[in-house]
């Protein structure tokens, strides 16, 4: 008779909803007739993200103190919670602006798909041991890898997805050896476990450190290992690189804090250094790279490697204020990042090609209020005040200034004054070149109504102003889960 | 309540102006109209302060982000209130100007025109470091775009310049606010302690420095003037330059103390060679928009003189000069962009001989310029004179200093009002070109009858700016 855990539905709800989702999606690509078959896919994919997003809610109210779930291998924590809570709310968000992408067919495997990576996600940032951790990695990492390579018809978009498999999968890879090391210096495979072996000076347990946090800045897309993230972003349909550019962002970071600070304590003299040294690679990096891009959606991919160093920043603080400031980050990160890739979609729907800065000529003038939503997403990536952005910025700052990084601090100054050209250098495209000038000729008339599309940017608005002026019931949420984990 | 008012006014007014589509005129006369309330708001805040007093009034605090100890805490010290009634009424007149001219997009021009009033305001009120930080950062967003869409042809070689000086700057100043929020415990300026970090009162004095501009820090200033519409370089030189004059009052002095005495010796020199070196470049410009705004330069630098010559006399010559030096920038930038309507130019080679039948004009170029240059009696005069004296026990050079800027400013001044309305008629002078229309005169008048009251009554700001009437106690004990 073997013993079964005892199992915490509740905690693992959120999961089950979008499995559910995805399922039911995919039983209506077969069984709804054509007709409604996009219809009631999206719509059962809406109502799984929305319906995990709540399901999280109540797991985050009702959990102050973290429970280790299933034999080890997951954890009911508010950090977990919260992490849902943002992922779900993207998901629903890339639900609305998927809908009016334009696709021969294939609505319900679409939705499926997108449904199934939400699910691995939210099962990602509760993994408390290196199984679960692989296991949700994979789950939806394969699940991105069809996505980006959907649109069948695009050349572009099945290299992209190409190069996602090759490139994730050397990273997951990197990061199952990594696992493998790690096991075989301790004897265990639980974070906690882990941590209380104390094979501090053990050197496969170093290598093991060093490469699980390779693989993670793989799915976070910090350089050096960034590669992919350009190619992929540009080539993926918008609404998939809207999807992967906030929600694989946030559920890599979580699970690279929680996996660093539980696990690995006794070593975090290295790993701090490590982490600070990455962040600083992506700040130079990505924001060097921003400068020279014409495309909006790579110059989007490199803004959010550079992204991926503040937020990293935040993590090499070590501190419960960094945790704080990290998970505060990602909140107004994903509206913005979800929001601007949106705008791009839209322009990108009205013009029927890619997305370049010229092509984004006048469209603060011929389309005001998404101008407008842009122009608030642009400032907010740079931190101008009246957005999330400065306060995230401020946060990070501060979390690094108190652990004695000031360096990082000025680091970070220095990667934002770069930062302003390429963000105000779309701005100055919207509004100080008009379309007619440079005879970009729209498909035609007025645009196609999207008024999803257009339900998603004002969310996105809404999230990144109302995170400046509701910081503190933000930072709270953010605190609490941050205390979750053993600073 | 009455700060947060003044602050919100505007801003709800620019998201009005913004959404509701009006006709052309209607949009512009909605704006005129918010301005002018905002006009009447800083008058009864003006009428329930108690200048005896002096000390922080009319004061609102709200918890914000508590973890961090930020918060919304606004209020007005005297010279801060002046400050903050100059910006109001300058930027009634740039908005009414804007209106006169009949600016293109009208609902975004003035939306972005009274959002920039409410962050000066903002930034006038802040009583927390963080929420002066973001004020000082949301003037930036709408000038870029004002500069950026209805400059001149150099427009966008401006706006870049602009943006990356200023931002540089505040950028320095983020990770200064940083450092001293995070070590102080609290972003409050009321609760927070003074520092003696050197590195974190120079990031502050760089930005403060590029934002006022002064010497070597204007590289934007020159592009900037000439480039955007008159009525923004108005708002610039008047307004916007004076939160760098706040930032010294309020936070790079009183909460740094030392690192603000120990570099004094250099900011007086700076200051005394912009002075000097603005006057000069003001004296060569080929352009009205080249004098004004090297004007303006030098005037910055004789502010900064008075402010840190540490005597309650150049402290409060200081004030009493940013007001009268807003107040006679804008009217000088609005004649300038008269006179440039009415010519098509602003070189002085084009220009001349405007004087013949048109009084007006010829009058009250002369009045803004005799104030201009500081006329013994004059607003401006005031000022300079209490600077003078006040930098005297600085070093009776910088006094000398102050004298022979006083004397390059009759020069510069001088030389631009003949060139204006003497000499022979220009080629760019057309017979037909108008004297100033009543409309016209309406802006500029206000301004400088109001110069004229100062003028007979320098007074009213320079014993009401400070806690106390004492300056320098006020400053030394961080106006605690």
């Amino acid at each position: 008779m073997i013993d079964t855990p005892t199992v915490d539905w509740l905690a693992l709800s959120p999961t089950i909803a979008l499995l559910a989702a995805s399922g039911i999606a995919l039983l209506a690509a077969v069984l709804v007739p054509a007709w409604m078959r996009k219809g009631v896919a999206a719509a059962v994919a809406l109502v799984g993200f929305v319906l995990a997003g709540v399901l999280a809610g109540v797991v985050f109210d009702q959990t102050p103190t973290p429970e280790v779930l299933l034999d080890g291998s997951m954890v009911r924590d508010q950090l977990a919670a919260l992490a849902q809570v943002i992922l779900a709310v993207t998901g629903a968000v890339v639900v609305l602006v998927s809908w009016a992408e334009r696709r021969r067919g294939n609505h319900g495997e679409y939705y499926a798909l997108l449904a199934a990576a939400g699910a691995g996600m939210v099962f990602f940032v509760g993994a408390e041991n290196l199984m679960t951790l692989f296991l949700g990695l994979e789950w939806f990492s394969l699940c991105l890898y069809i996505l980006v390579a959907f649109d069948t018809d695009r050349a572009t978009s099945l290299e992209a997805g190409l190069k996602y498999l090759i490139v994730g999968g050397f990273g997951s890879a990197v990061l199952l050896f990594g696992s493998a090391f790690v096991y075989g210096a301790t004897g265990e495979i639980g974070f906690g476990q882990i941590a209380a072996a104390r094979a501090t000076d053990d050197t496969f347990l170093l290598a093991g450190l060093a490469m699980i946090l390779a693989g993670l800045a793989f799915k976070v897309s910090a350089a050096p290992f960034h590669m992919w993230t350009p190619d992929v972003y540009q080539g993926a349909p918008t609404s998939v690189t809207a999807f992967m550019s906030a929600a694989t962002k946030t559920a890599a970071m979580v699970v690279l804090l929680r996996v660093l600070v539980t696990a690995f304590p006794d070593e975090s003299e290295l790993w701090t250094i490590a982490v600070a040294v990455i962040a600083c690679v992506s700040l130079a990096w990505g924001n060097l790279a921003a400068l020279a891009q014409r495309d909006v959606k790579r110059l989007l991919a490199y803004s959010s490697i550079s992204h991926a160093g503040f937020m990293l920043i935040a993590i090499a603080a070590d501190s419960e204020r960094g945790g704080e400031a990290l998970l505060y980050y990602l909140v107004p990160y994903s509206a913005m990042s979800l929001g601007a890739f949106a705008v791009v979609a839209a322009r990108e729907r009205e013009l029927e090609r890619p997305v370049t800065l010229e092509s984004l000529a006048g469209l603060g003038w011929e389309r005001p209020l998404y101008g407008l939503a842009m122009w608030v997403f642009m400032l907010g990536f740079a931190g101008f005040p009246l957005t999330g952005g400065i306060f995230g910025k401020l946060f990070v700052f501060s979390a690094a200034y108190e652990a004695g990084d000031w360096w990082l601090v000025l680091f970070g100054v220095a990667a934002t004054a770069v930062s302003l050209a390429y963000y105000l250098n779309v701005v100055r495209w919207m509004y100080m070149r008009s379309g007619t000038e440079l005879r970009l000729a729209p498909a035609g008339g007025s645009p196609p109504r999207d008024p999803a599309l257009g339900v998603a940017v004002a969310a996105a608005v809404v999230v990144t102003v109302g995170s400046f002026f509701l910081a503190q019931p933000i930072l709270d949420r953010a605190a609490a889960a941050a205390a979750a984990l053993p600073f | 309540m009455l700060t947060t008012a003044l602050i919100v006014l505007p801003v709800v007014g620019a998201v009005v102006v913004a959404i509701v589509p009006l006709p052309r005129t209607a949009t512009a006369g909605l704006a005129f109209l918010v301005a002018l309330m905002e006009v009447g708001l800083w008058i009864v805040a003006a009428s329930r302060f108690d200048f005896d007093d002096g000390g922080l009034q009319l004061g609102t605090s709200r918890e914000w982000v508590e973890s961090l100890g930020i918060s919304y805490t606004v209020g007005f010290y005297g010279f801060s209130l002046w400050l903050a009634g100059a910006t109001v009424i300058v930027s009634a007149a740039a908005i009414g100007y804007a209106m006169w001219v009949g600016r293109d997009r009208p609902r975004a021009y003035h939306a972005l025109m009274l959002f920039l009033t409410g962050a000066v305001v903002a930034t006038f009120a802040s009583q927390d470091l963080l929420l002066f930080y973001i004020s000082f950062e949301a003037m930036l967003i709408p000038l870029y775009v004002l500069v950026g869409v209805w400059g001149g042809e150099r427009r966008q070689a401006a706006t870049l310049t602009f943006v990356v000086y200023t931002m540089a700057g505040s950028l320095l100043m983020l990770a200064s606010v940083v450092a001293f929020g995070v070590t102080q415990g609290t972003f409050s300026l009321v609760d927070s302690g003074a520092s003696d970090n050197v590195w974190i009162f120079l990031g502050f004095a760089i930005a403060f420095a590029i934002k006022a501009p002064l010497f070597p820090f204007h590289g934007w200033l020159p592009l900037a003037y000439r480039e955007a519409p008159v009525e923004v370089a108005a708002v610039l030189s008047a307004v916007v330059s004076k939160t760098a004059i706040y930032g010294f009052l309020r936070i790079g002095i009183p909460k740094f103390p030392e690192p603000a005495d120990d570099l004094s010796g250099v900011i007086l020199v700076l200051a005394g060679a912009g002075l000097v070196y603005g006057s000069l470049l003001a004296f060569r410009a080929p352009d009205l928009r080249g004098v004004v705004a090297y004007s303006s330069l030098a005037q910055m630098g004789l502010i900064t003189l008075g402010v840190f010559a540490f005597d309650d006399l150049g402290l409060d010559g200081a004030v009493l000069l940013s007001v009268a030096h807003a107040l006679i920038s804008a009217s000088m930038f609005l004649l300038v962009g008269m006179v440039e309507r009415r010519c098509g130019t602003g070189e002085l080679d084009a220009l001349g001989g405007m004087a013949r039948g048109r009084p007006v004009l010829a009058t009250v170029v002369i009045v803004a310029g005799m104030i201009a240059l500081a006329v013994p009696g004059s607003a401006t005069f005031g000022g300079e004179f209490l600077i003078m004296a006040g930098v005297y026990d600085q070093g009776w050079g910088y006094s000398a200093v102050v004298a022979l800027g006083v004397v390059l400013a009759a020069m510069y001044i001088l030389r631009v009002v003949s060139a204006i309305l003497h000499v022979k008629p220009g080629s760019a002078v057309r017979e037909e070109a108008l004297d100033l229309r009543p409309g016209e005169l309406a802006l500029v008048l206000p301004l400088i009858l109001v110069l004229l009251v100062l003028s007979a009554w320098p007074a009213l700001i320079s014993q009401s700016s400070f806690p106390g009437n004492d300056a320098l106690q006020a400053l030394s004990e961080g106006f605690r």
